[in-house]
């Protein structure tokens, strides 16, 4: 049944006033206390959302980092579209909302104590956690890979020094020289990140060093945004760029000294800028807090985000297995929001609301050429979350260069907007 | 409260009774049950991403929708659903939501505060799009298209001027229908002002905030 306008307005006079979710209650004595442990996207917005629900809740966000740089329009930096500046964020807007930031890293949660334990020594105590720490980069599954040899071997898949350090190679690279991205299995952070940075990388050489190339060292067979992105390749800069799929093109070795990547068929690959973005899995903290399954993800109630295996504490972002859900910036963004919901219900000792979540990415895939992928999802009976269907997808093959050209100035409203309604 | 808030929060109140109901998801393969009944506050937030915090958008591209009319909110989502209003992500998204959900997110947003867009304006070409206003727009969008109590509305008055700039090249486009008054009023206004006047009026519109 569709609903008019004049419906609209009728059902609205004849129906009756509802109250929204019970205000929360004036506790007695000592207040509440939740512990985000991670100032990312997930993380920051938790702690917002939290305390904009219930302001008597005492919040406080463990992060190592004073300033923050998003992983989301780190592509553009790497194209020179961007300065890293550009995508730096502090906690003022968290602290301006009343939550307390420590600048220290966890260390360990305890979840029977119900505290979390940093290594500066301190200990915060909490009634629940939420847990947001990112991935953690698996090095060890690359022969030669090393958190030292990333610095002349950058992932870049953590944006602030290690964009710096991609950045730089690709200005010092001579014309006619070749970059090779190596992408990652799944699932990893942002699935179309690969391929939105081979264009970025492409739209930069294209302009300054056009005789170099890039080569996509792949894992997998399919890939994010696979047609839209192979399109764009084709239109903006023919010939530029090449994908090596799965399984022949799977990295399992590199060489930091001589800038070979070398694949499981045995293939050697000279590089003269090597982007190695390794296979993943939730960030450190959920491994050392036995908030992850043998997949290395954390396995929690999708309706609450609380983990399976230690009540009280939930996990959210990239960190967490959510259904359908991609490890994307607004997933955790979204994903957040329900948590806060169910964490302050919970707190309350009220009823924990139906979740509704969604997620939007934009990729910039040429000069004016936006592309994207968008999904609204709701809670499958079955426990999982299940895109809505016949919903979202992805920008039609047959866009037009109009729209193609909107959905950069979408792309760049997008950043705005969700840096602002995480952090600030 | 308005009239018409007040009107969608009883509508948003009636369709929370429902809460809890489930839909079935219609596909071939058998798929579980999705569950439905989420809140306003709950649908309204996922929308933050791109519209802002509460519907106030930071811009410059997407627009705000806090302070939005509930009808016209409605009537946006079903034609982005329908493919009848043109959009680029819009309709994926809208697709993903029953009538009662966007009247609940409608309900919510109407419910918020409008705050004009911060943004840069030419101060005399301001002063002459306030004029071609009056002339061209203010039957329709009354009171310099600012939210008028107990009527539908449209607000043009501090909205991100990327946004109207979209909106408006769809409408001369034929992206988007445009209503019979309002294509002769565009129609006299670009014979006798040109493109000059649509960036006078723009500029008129930043201009209030």
């Amino acid at each position: 049944m569709k609903m008019n306008r004049r419906d609209f307005v009728k059902a609205a006079s004849a129906a009756t006033a509802v109250g929204l979710v019970g205000a929360p209650h004036l506790a007695l004595g000592a207040a509440k206390k939740v512990v985000v442990v991670g100032g990312g996207t997930g993380g920051a917005t938790a702690a917002k959302y939290i305390k904009r629900l219930d302001s008597s809740i005492d919040v406080t966000v463990v992060e190592p980092n004073e300033t923050y740089y998003t992983c989301y329009f780190s592509n553009e930096v790497l194209g020179g579209a961007r300065t890293l500046e550009s995508i730096q964020v502090t906690y003022d807007g968290l602290k301006a909302h009343g939550i307390n930031m420590v600048f220290d890293s966890a260390a360990a949660i305890d979840p029977e104590k119900k505290v979390v334990k940093t290594t500066g020594g301190k200990e915060l105590p909490f009634d629940r956690c939420v847990v947001a720490p990112g991935i953690e980069l698996l090095y060890d599954k690359i022969e030669g890979y090393s958190s030292e040899a990333a610095e002349k071997l950058p992932h870049a898949w953590k944006a602030g020094e290690q964009t710096k350090i991609l950045r730089g190679q690709l200005e010092s690279m001579a014309d006619g020289g070749t970059v090779v991205i190596v992408a990652p299995p799944n699932p990893f952070r942002c699935p179309p990140g690969p391929y939105e940075r081979a264009s970025q990388i492409a739209m930069y050489l294209k302009a300054n060093k056009p005789k170099s190339k890039v080569i996509i060292l792949d894992a997998k067979q399919k890939f994010s945004k696979q047609g839209l992105f192979t399109q764009a390749w084709e239109k903006f800069f023919p010939g530029m760029i090449e994908w090596r799929p799965g399984p022949d093109a799977n990295v399992v070795k590199v060489d930091a000294g001589g800038m070979v990547a070398e694949t499981s068929f045995g293939d050697e690959i000279k590089a003269d800028v090597l982007n190695v973005i390794p296979p993943q899995r939730a960030g450190t903290i959920a491994q050392v807090s036995g908030l992850a399954d043998d997949s290395g993800w954390c396995p929690v109630d999708q309706k609450t985000f609380e983990s399976n295996l230690h009540k009280g504490i939930h996990v959210i972002g990239d960190a967490s297995i959510a259904g359908a859900m991609p490890k994307s910036g607004y997933a955790a963004n979204s994903q957040a929001k329900v948590c806060a919901a169910a964490v302050v219900a919970m707190l309350n000792d009220a009823e924990v609301g139906v979740p509704s979540y969604v997620n939007t990415c934009y990729s910039i895939a040429g000069p004016e050429w936006g592309i994207s992928v968008a999904a609204v999802y709701k809670l499958g009976a079955d426990g999982k979350i299940a895109s809505v269907p016949n919903s979202g997808g992805l920008t039609p093959m047959d866009a037009s260069a109009e729209a193609h050209k909107r959905e950069v100035e979408y792309a760049h409203s997008w950043y705005n907007n969700i840096v602002h309604d995480s952090f600030m | 409260m308005t009239n018409t808030h007040k009107k969608l929060a009883m509508v948003a109140g009636a369709v929370a009774l429902g809460a809890g109901s489930v839909l079935w998801a219609a596909d071939e393969a058998p798929k579980p049950e999705l569950i439905s009944g989420a809140s306003a506050r709950m649908l309204a937030e996922t929308c933050a991403g791109c519209h802002g915090t509460d519907g106030a958008s930071v811009g410059p591209a997407s627009p705000t929708i806090a302070g939005m009319n509930g009808e016209y909110f409605m009537e946006l989502m079903q034609g982005f659903r329908d493919d009848s209003v043109y959009s680029t992500v819009m309709g994926r998204i809208a697709k993903g939501y029953t009538d009662e959900e966007i009247a609940l997110m409608a309900s919510f947003f109407a419910g918020k505060q409008f705050a004009p867009a911060k943004q840069e304006f030419d101060a005399k070409l301001a002063e002459k799009g306030a004029k071609l206003h009056d002339k061209y727009c203010e039957k329709c969008h009354s009171e310099g298209g600012k939210i008028i109590e107990d009527e539908e509305y449209y607000i043009l008055a501090g909205q991100w001027t990327p946004y109207l700039q979209n909106a408006v090249s769809d409408f001369r486009e034929d992206r988007r229908e445009m209503p019979k008054k309002m294509r002769s009023k565009m129609e006299d206004l670009l014979e006798r002002e040109q493109e000059a006047g649509l960036e006078a009026l723009f500029a008129f519109y930043a201009s209030e905030q």
